[in-house]
């Protein structure tokens, strides 16, 4: 079922972040949000995820199942890689299968797998981060800027990644790249432009 | 060192062995002590009551805290509790639970009370300060409460527990042997200071008093070694 959001409205202590805006997420799609800072683009993303209660209007048809690449990384600092993405996939995932997903976003197992990822940079955290969003078990995924902090072929590897391990699935990216949205294949949404 | 070199120097200074011993004299006792009958019997009485009453108020004060974290009707209402804890003076407590229970038990109901205050409110201030962001992700990602115990909480309380475990520990011993002084249950270290008082013997006073602090010393450092060790344990899974 595709996600219709309908004359959503939020306002901040008076500031109006979302003003009656309305668009359809289509369904087992990549679709790309694009806008400028303080749009409310994330606050769109919390609502769709229910952290937050629009102050109007209605969103029907999220899925009950969600995972999400939020802006911070949010992960467990005294545990290791592995370890933050088992804590939200299901018992029938192995280590191999984790471990494998982390090489190939770029991660070394070698070197990297025992620390805890309070120890890691700011990219290692972020890789982190999207294999623990794609692993998890989900019907629609959030990514609000996932390639955040990542350069060069590091980049183009987790650009990869998600692009092999989300296809089928109800994808919703936001960015504020447009090259991001083109190396997704994604449809492209950017109501405040 | 510098603390025993403070103490030889007063007593020099004092030269009166009823008023202070020599650390000299006081190892000496201290050793005599060992080789009495009933000292262990002593040791174990008191040992066994404050760390029971310490243990039980370090259980208590973490799942008042739980629960307080949790419903804000539960922290309003224990407030006036935890703050009448706080204010009311030890004697007090021991007064009254001299009239309500028996002098054997005393130890650990005082311990107990000096403690729960103390842990209740460094881990309710853990618990409030959690991060809310990754509460949000173990929300959003279906984490159950176990995990979210293992993954979240667990290491943010750390430094709460440990700095409450360190400061009640002193805290619980000190309340604990006043109450044992006051209530004289028999077998006791407290009834030990009291007939030292009695019979005015400054060393068995001193020896005493050293005891006490050696072992709330080496309990300390024991238990807060094997916390970190538990902890350590809980955190670091294998890959």
């Amino acid at each position: 079922m595709d996600i219709h959001i309908k004359d959503i409205t939020k306002s901040f202590g008076g500031n109006l972040v979302l003003d009656r805006l309305n668009m359809t997420i289509p369904e087992k799609e990549r679709t790309c949000i694009m806008g400028p800072s303080g749009c409310g683009k994330t606050t769109l993303l919390n609502i769709l995820m229910g952290f937050l209660q629009p102050d109007g209007g209605r969103v029907d048809g999220v899925p009950r199942l969600k995972s999400a690449v939020f802006q911070e990384d949010r992960l467990c600092e005294d545990f290791n890689a592995v370890s933050n993405v088992r804590l939200v996939c299901g018992k029938k995932t192995s280590n191999r299968q984790i471990l494998s997903h982390l090489e190939s976003i770029g991660l070394s197992i070698k070197d990297d797998m025992a620390k805890p990822v309070g120890e890691f940079s700011g990219g290692m955290k972020r890789r982190v981060a999207i294999v623990r969003a794609i692993m998890a078990q989900s019907e629609v995924l959030f990514l609000d800027e996932p390639f955040k902090g990542l350069d060069g072929d590091t980049k183009k590897t987790a650009i990869d990644y998600v692009k092999r391990h989300t296809g089928g699935k109800t994808v919703i990216v936001v960015t504020h790249d447009p090259e991001e949205v083109k190396a997704l294949e994604a449809n492209l949404f950017a109501p405040w432009s | 060192m510098f603390a025993l070199l403070v103490w030889q120097i007063g007593a020099t200074i004092v030269n009166r062995s009823f008023l202070i011993a020599t650390p000299a004299a006081v190892v000496q006792r201290l050793f005599g002590l060992c080789t009495e009958a009933g000292f262990f019997g002593t040791l174990g009485f008191s040992f066994a009551r404050i760390v029971s009453g310490y243990l039980l108020a370090l259980a208590a004060g973490s799942l008042l805290a739980v629960v307080a974290g949790r419903f804000h009707t539960v922290e309003v209402m224990l407030w006036p509790f935890i703050q009448t804890i706080k204010s009311v003076p030890v004697a007090s407590f021991i007064i009254l639970c001299l009239i309500w229970l028996n002098s054997r038990n005393l130890s650990v109901f005082i311990s107990f009370l000096m403690v729960l205050p103390i842990v209740y409110t460094n881990m309710l201030q853990g618990i409030k300060s959690t991060d809310k962001k990754l509460l949000e992700m173990a929300t959003l990602f279906r984490v159950n409460w176990l995990k979210r115990i293992e993954f979240i909480y667990l290491p943010h309380l750390k430094p709460f527990l440990m700095s409450a475990c360190s400061v009640s520990i002193g805290l619980s011993w000190k309340a604990g042997i006043a109450a044992e002084v006051i209530g004289i249950p028999d077998g006791s270290i407290g009834e030990m200071l009291y007939e030292s008082k009695v019979y005015y013997s400054m060393v068995d006073l001193f020896a005493w008093t050293v005891l006490i602090v050696i072992i709330s010393v080496v309990f300390e450092k024991l238990f807060v070694y094997l916390l970190r060790k538990l902890f350590e344990l809980l955190q670091t899974p294998r890959v």
